[in-house]
């Protein structure tokens, strides 16, 4: 099993190793709950150095990701972000993935760790057929980079001291928390220098960190002892799985595979059909025209019960009940105290309020189609 | 360091159980829940079941699992805690008082003689 720069942080803080997509990751530290319920109220701190990072960069890099990415590049400026996905010719979803504009002619990709081979192979090949292949460099960094995530609603509270003075790339900021949600900027920081986004997978505000390999020790370090006062604690797998799956955010190879599209997941509007030929484009522009067969939803249970799972079966209910579905992710939500997930159904059954029933060990326990995200922030 | 309490009886599959006279309880150890982490869901056998020992006899769900608890030995339900039902988080914070699972009327007491003491409990948890 492969493990990250910060390996031997998460041995010392006592976390709770599993296997994860090849890595050797925490699931947790001290408790799933605990640290998915910091996040929410106050800060967690996250290693995300599984995740993979490619560069594309050339005067050919944005018309080269325009065709092989679901989303309008264009539509970056430098210093963006934007949540994208890549298809197969079937409209299949190959990854799902964040694309940054860090220079004019420079993008950085963050994919998903266990999908690293398959998008690089499956970059590699679409720029070998690219008409302008020589104005484009691709570089998978996936090995040179670390990242880290910081979470929460007090992340703002103790970030700008970790990384003080103004960006020295992207956007021009003067302070880390002038970033606007999918900015991205560099700081310089022990020598060497960080990139800090905006950006997260928990519903909560927070930053991303992508640093080189031999700094994010520091970088960790710096984040985890300035947070302390501010209620910051490490946080594992188990409750990155928890926040997503209560705002709904899909994870590949639950709701995202090569045989499901982005318009079946409800991931649509980051499908920029208007923006001319990509890869998958007249499959998407079909199914969004006539409606997909089957549709992502989201779903409470209704009373107390043993948590979904994935691959519970979903039933319909009433007289001629039939099985609908499958679970793609469920858990018991933390922060609502129920059981959560999000399935795949027909589109008749999706609507907002539909009853379920989710088959938990050969019996059925009534559930909610229920609206996007789950869980939404109290006001 | 996990809390294995001397006068009780324990599972290699990390329940233990408490006789007196021929009623025996049974939970799940201290070292079973600390493995399991926070518990969000327990199943607890229907009083007058009949179990066998070994047979899956109540199941307990964290976050991220479900597990599935074994009866250490034979006999008839007689009671089932429905307190760490209405509240699984008992198991983990009083495993070995308010958060046992059911009371069985033994039908083979010569079963606890294969159990395991605490110490070598103790011995198979890695905690000497």
């Amino acid at each position: 099993m492969k493990h990250t720069p910060l390996y031997a942080v998460h041995q010392k803080l006592g976390g709770k190793l599993i296997e994860f997509g090849g890595w050797e990751m925490p699931v947790q530290y001290t408790s799933i709950t605990d640290e998915h319920l910091a996040v929410r109220k106050a800060a967690g701190l996250f290693d995300i150095s599984h995740m993979g990072e490619a560069l594309v960069s050339g005067a050919g890099a944005e018309a080269f990701l325009n065709q092989t990415l679901t989303n309008d590049v264009r539509k970056l400026a430098v210093g963006q972000g934007q949540y994208t996905l890549m298809c197969n010719e079937r409209g299949g979803v190959i990854d799902d993935l964040y694309v940054y504009r860090l220079a004019a002619q420079e993008y950085l990709l963050i994919i998903n760790a266990s999908r690293i081979e398959a998008d690089v192979a499956w970059l590699e090949k679409q720029l070998a057929a690219f008409p302008r292949h020589t104005e484009v460099r691709l570089q998978n960094a996936s090995d040179a980079l670390g990242a880290v995530a910081v979470q929460g609603p007090r992340v703002v509270e103790f970030i700008d001291g970790c990384f003080p003075g103004s960006s020295n790339g992207g956007t021009s900021v003067a302070r880390v928390t002038d970033l606007k949600k999918n900015q991205v900027a560099s700081f310089g920081f022990a020598g060497d220098r960080v990139w800090v986004s905006r950006t997260g997978y928990t519903g909560e505000d927070g930053f991303e960190v992508v640093a080189p390999g031999q700094i994010i020790e520091t970088v960790w370090n710096q984040l985890f002892s300035a947070g302390q006062t501010h209620g910051l604690k490490p946080a594992g797998l188990g409750a990155r799985d928890t926040l997503r799956t209560e705002v709904c955010y899909p994870l590949y190879g639950h709701e995202l595979d090569e045989d499901t599209t982005p318009i079946e997941a409800g991931v649509g509007f980051f499908v920029a059909l208007d923006k001319g030929e990509f890869i998958g484009r007249s499959v998407l522009a079909e199914q969004k025209a006539k409606g997909p067969s089957k549709k992502l939803v989201a779903f409470k249970m209704t009373d107390r019960s043993a948590p979904p799972r994935p691959h519970y079966p979903i039933w319909s209910t009433g007289p001629g009940a039939a099985k609908i579905g499958e679970v793609a992710s469920g858990t018991q939500s933390p922060s609502l105290g129920i059981g959560v997930g999000m399935g795949y159904v027909p589109p008749r059954f999706a609507r907002t309020g539909t009853p379920i029933e989710i088959e938990i060990r050969g019996k059925r326990a009534p559930a909610v189609v229920a609206p996007k995200p789950i869980y939404r922030k109290p006001d | 360091m996990a809390n294995v309490p001397t006068d009780l009886k324990y599972a290699k599959s990390h329940e233990w159980v408490r006789v007196a006279g021929d009623v025996a309880t049974v939970g799940i150890t201290d070292h079973a829940q600390h493995e399991l982490t926070d518990l969000v869901f327990v199943e607890v056998p229907e009083v007058g079941r009949t179990i066998k020992a070994g047979d899956v006899c109540a199941v307990v769900e964290s976050v991220k699992t479900a597990s599935d608890i074994y009866s250490p030995v034979s006999g008839v339900v007689t009671a089932a805690n429905t307190l760490v039902v209405a509240d699984p988080a008992l198991v983990n914070s009083d495993p070995y008082t308010a958060g046992w699972f059911y009371k069985i009327k033994l039908s083979n007491p010569a079963e606890l003689n294969a159990l395991l003491s605490a110490e070598q409990y103790k011995a198979q948890i890695g905690g000497a």
